[in-house]
């Protein structure tokens, strides 16, 4: 590991035993933070018991779905947007001002169409995963070097190959980001939907146990997420570098 | 000119899909356009609906003050450096893409319920956003800029102000832009689960009543605004990114 990944390690962990350390001092209430060594047993137990395995399926389910549903559409979409500039000119201004539409408010409106159950909630995931995805594939497309489509043109390759063999590829670190944020777009509002109105999943368990004040259920699946979430981020981080690391080479 | 046509043709494009769901699933379940255009006439008429706009306003304000205060200040202490910012990139990625929807119980505890924890809400989606871009900005600066810097012996403050800020403005307003409707989501967020006034409060109460018209209508406005000042921004942003460049 490289020095400032140590030092992150030194950071990171810093700053988690100094949070143990205020919570047993009595610094931080403990009816507003447990320990975290507290919340790492609870989720132990937790998870041990299997009480909320259930929950955990049906988001991690939900999030597939959406993700699946994001990367398909957005590459698909994106295919077709590039191949047509006077479409892809007009819809620019939406692509870019698409994040500051707050998509939670339209929540209700989805569980009033498709009625209280996964389908709203992988509806919103999708809505926040596929425009990711559109508008790093439209990048990808964007940066394939002409040397390497007329290569294809003077070989002779029909359009199916030169996709296959000379796009794809090249256009393949671009796709990686998309689908690396609509990961995480996807987790974010999948468990942001179940949050606010549903009647199972991981944001919905948090959400009951803030209103009839299990802490300890709360925090644990609460940390459940954040270490879950983290280390998926960490690990597509590092693997979309090599990835970029590679092509410069 | 040619633009400004395809801009309208793909408005039309939205209403006339929003119209043919509409007759799809009919009015008890989504209504008209023409129909929650008229709703939401008829809120902005009202004076109830203005108190709300306010409670929202004000706290969307608040967050983006400390935001973009907040995230300038930290973002430039970490492209300066260059250590720094290396061992917190990662952190603040992953800190970037955690739902931090679950961590508002902690908040509500933490503030209580009220303007407070929404600012604080808000603020937590903002500012990390803002602290990247400004980040990734000050390590763009050309060094020879930096090292003049050095020879004309300027102190912190100055070198704050008449280089880093300058020659990091345009990504700034990338920052601001992004950071604008992150803050926004998380007060609208807060607003939806725990409290009693605001624009968020407004959509989850009339769902709860079954109007769906003033959902809708107060879905519309909120879409509109929020585009209409990103688009704004993007303006801006494009404008200098043209003359940076």
């Amino acid at each position: 590991m490289s020095w400032a990944g140590w030092l992150r390690l030194i950071v990171v962990t810093g700053a988690v035993l100094l949070l143990e350390v205020l919570c047993r001092a009595g610094v931080i209430a403990k009816t507003v933070l447990p320990a975290p060594s507290v919340m790492a047993g609870d989720l132990y137990r937790l998870l041990a018991s299997g009480a909320a395995s259930a929950d955990i399926g049906e988001t991690l389910g939900n999030v597939a779905m959406a993700v699946i549903a994001s990367i398909l559409l957005g590459f698909v979409a994106g295919v077709a947007i590039h191949a047509m500039p006077r479409v892809r000119r007009a819809l620019d201004p939406f692509l870019a001002t698409y994040y500051a539409v707050p998509f939670f408010v339209f929540y209700p409106v989805l569980i009033v169409i498709f009625g209280l159950g996964a389908a709203p909630i992988v509806v919103i995931g999708t809505l926040f995963g596929v425009v990711a995805m559109l508008i790093n594939t439209l990048n990808g497309l964007d940066r394939i070097p002409r040397v390497l489509l007329k290569t294809a043109r003077v070989h002779g390759m029909d359009p199916v190959r030169t996709a296959l063999m000379v796009k794809l590829p090249s256009a393949a670190p671009y796709l990686f980001t998309g689908a690396k944020l609509a990961i995480a777009y996807c987790f974010i509002g999948v468990i942001a939907a179940e949050f606010i109105m549903s009647s199972s999943g991981i944001g919905y368990s948090i959400a009951y146990a803030f209103n009839n004040f299990d802490n300890a259920r709360m925090y644990a699946l609460m940390l459940f997420i954040i270490v879950l979430v983290t280390v998926l981020n960490a690990v597509l981080f590092t693997w979309e570098r090599r990835i970029m690391q590679r092509r410069r080479r | 000119m040619h633009r400004k046509t395809d801009t309208l043709l793909v408005i039309v494009a939205l209403v006339a899909l929003w119209q043919v769901l509409h007759w799809i699933v009919g009015s008890v379940a989504l209504t008209s356009p023409a129909d929650t255009l008229a709703r939401a006439v008829e809120l902005l008429g009202s004076a109830t609906f203005w108190p709300h706009v306010a409670e929202t306003g004000v706290a969307l304000l608040y967050s983006l003050l400390l935001a973009v205060f907040g995230g300038l200040t930290i973002g430039i202490a970490l492209g300066i450096n260059r250590l720094a910012g290396e061992v917190a990139e990662p952190i603040l990625v992953s800190l970037y893409s955690l739902p931090k929807i679950t961590l508002y119980p902690v908040i509500l505890l933490a503030f209580g319920l009220g303007l407070s924890a929404k600012v604080a809400f808000g603020t937590i989606h903002g500012i990390i956003p803002v602290i990247i871009f400004t980040m990734n900005a000050v390590r763009t600066i050309p060094p020879v800029m930096l090292r003049s810097a050095r020879v004309m012996r300027l102190s912190p403050p100055q070198l704050v102000s008449t280089i880093i800020l300058p020659a990091a403005l345009p990504e700034l307003v990338s920052g601001l832009r992004v950071g604008f409707s992150l803050t926004l989501l998380g007060v609208l967020i807060g607003e939806m689960f725990a409290s009693q006034r605001g624009l968020g409060y407004l959509v989850m109460n009339a769902i709860g009543g079954h109007d769906v018209r003033t959902m809708m209508a107060v879905v519309l406005i909120l879409a509109t605004t929020a585009v209409l000042i990103s688009a704004g921004l993007l303006h801006i942003d494009r404008r200098m990114h043209r003359r940076a460049s």
